[in-house]
């Protein structure tokens, strides 16, 4: 166990800003990209029915 | 042309976007649980295991993010030239989508190398950025794929984008070299590879965290692009049949 406290823990031995602004920014970035695939997943399946039911209107 | 059958294991059978649909959408949650198993798995050695760096003290830890990161974004460039030449040498569609699927991820991953990078550099050489032969060579990478998504977003018919996205990123390849040796071919304020086939200079603990990190960003990587790949197959086929049987199945999700 390496931390005696959570402020020990935050505090990452004088680093905090630079291992915990790492840590957040690759959460960050995760999300960002799950956000962005799930929206085009969406707008894509919606074009994709709406697709469909013009083909089957005109036919 | 719709077969609905195998006739025999044959590679152009999976290269078809047809049949790759459904078995990529098979594949995503099992690449997604491995990554969140691996990940907190990672994060507990990396955070709860691992020592205090006896030089760098905490600071270190960024190692775990950093170089998974950092490994991914030169793979990743290296996949995606494969699958745009493979596009551009045998006109197969699903070859030249894969690489398009790749390049936010790739890019993203180039963006979190800099960056940790940048926050690492700062408490160990006193500077967030130098023009460092492997910084500026990753920075290049980073170009690089921005190059090959805004050249495609450029071109509207989606099979000359394919062509002129896979020239670029196969030019570009000459990169990943320059980026993986620089710290040997240069000078650099980068410290040289920790490891190698020869073994590593890191303490086991250390290691073993970085390497989970590792596999857990490649599997976010697959699970990412796959996800990508499917929703680009269905934005580029939406007028073909299969798609509409899907549709009318209600198994297109």
């Amino acid at each position: 166990m390496n931390w005696g406290s959570w402020d020990a823990f935050w505090a990452m031995g004088g680093y905090g800003l630079y291992v915990w602004g790492s840590y957040a920014v690759a959460v960050a970035v995760a999300a960002i990209e799950i956000w962005q695939l799930r929206a085009r997943r969406r707008a894509a399946v919606t074009e994709a029915v709406r697709e469909s039911a013009r083909a089957r209107s005109a036919a | 042309m719709t077969r609905t059958t195998a006739p025999r294991f044959n590679l152009y059978w999976f290269s078809s976007p047809q049949t790759f649909y459904p078995l990529a959408g098979k594949l995503v949650p099992w690449f997604a649980a491995l990554a969140v198993i691996l990940t907190l798995v990672g994060l507990y050695i990396a955070f709860l295991v691992a020592p205090t760096d006896a030089t760098q003290g905490e600071s270190y830890r960024i190692i775990f993010i950093h170089v998974p990161a950092a490994w991914m974004s030169m793979f990743l460039y290296v996949v995606m030239a494969f699958w745009a030449a493979v596009g551009l040498a045998f006109n197969t569609r699903l070859s030249s989508m894969m690489a398009t699927a790749i390049a936010p991820t790739g890019a993203l991953m180039t963006f979190l190398a800099l960056w940790t990078g940048a926050l690492w550099g700062r408490p160990t050489w006193g500077a967030y950025w130098v023009w460092d032969a492997r910084l500026t060579s990753e920075l290049i990478l980073l170009f690089l794929y921005l190059g090959f998504i805004a050249l495609q977003a450029a071109i509207d018919d989606p099979r000359r984008a394919d062509k002129a996205g896979a020239v670029l990123a196969i030019i570009g390849v000459i990169n990943v070299p320059i980026i993986y040796f620089s710290v040997k071919w240069w000078n650099t304020l980068h410290q040289g590879a920790s490891v190698s086939v020869k073994g590593s200079s890191m303490a086991t603990t250390m290691l073993v965290g970085m390497l989970i990190m590792a596999l857990a960003y490649w599997m976010y990587a697959i699970a990412a692009v796959l996800i990508r790949v499917r929703t680009i197959i269905l934005e580029r086929e939406k007028r073909a049949d299969w798609v509409r049987e899907l549709v009318a199945k209600e198994t297109l999700k």
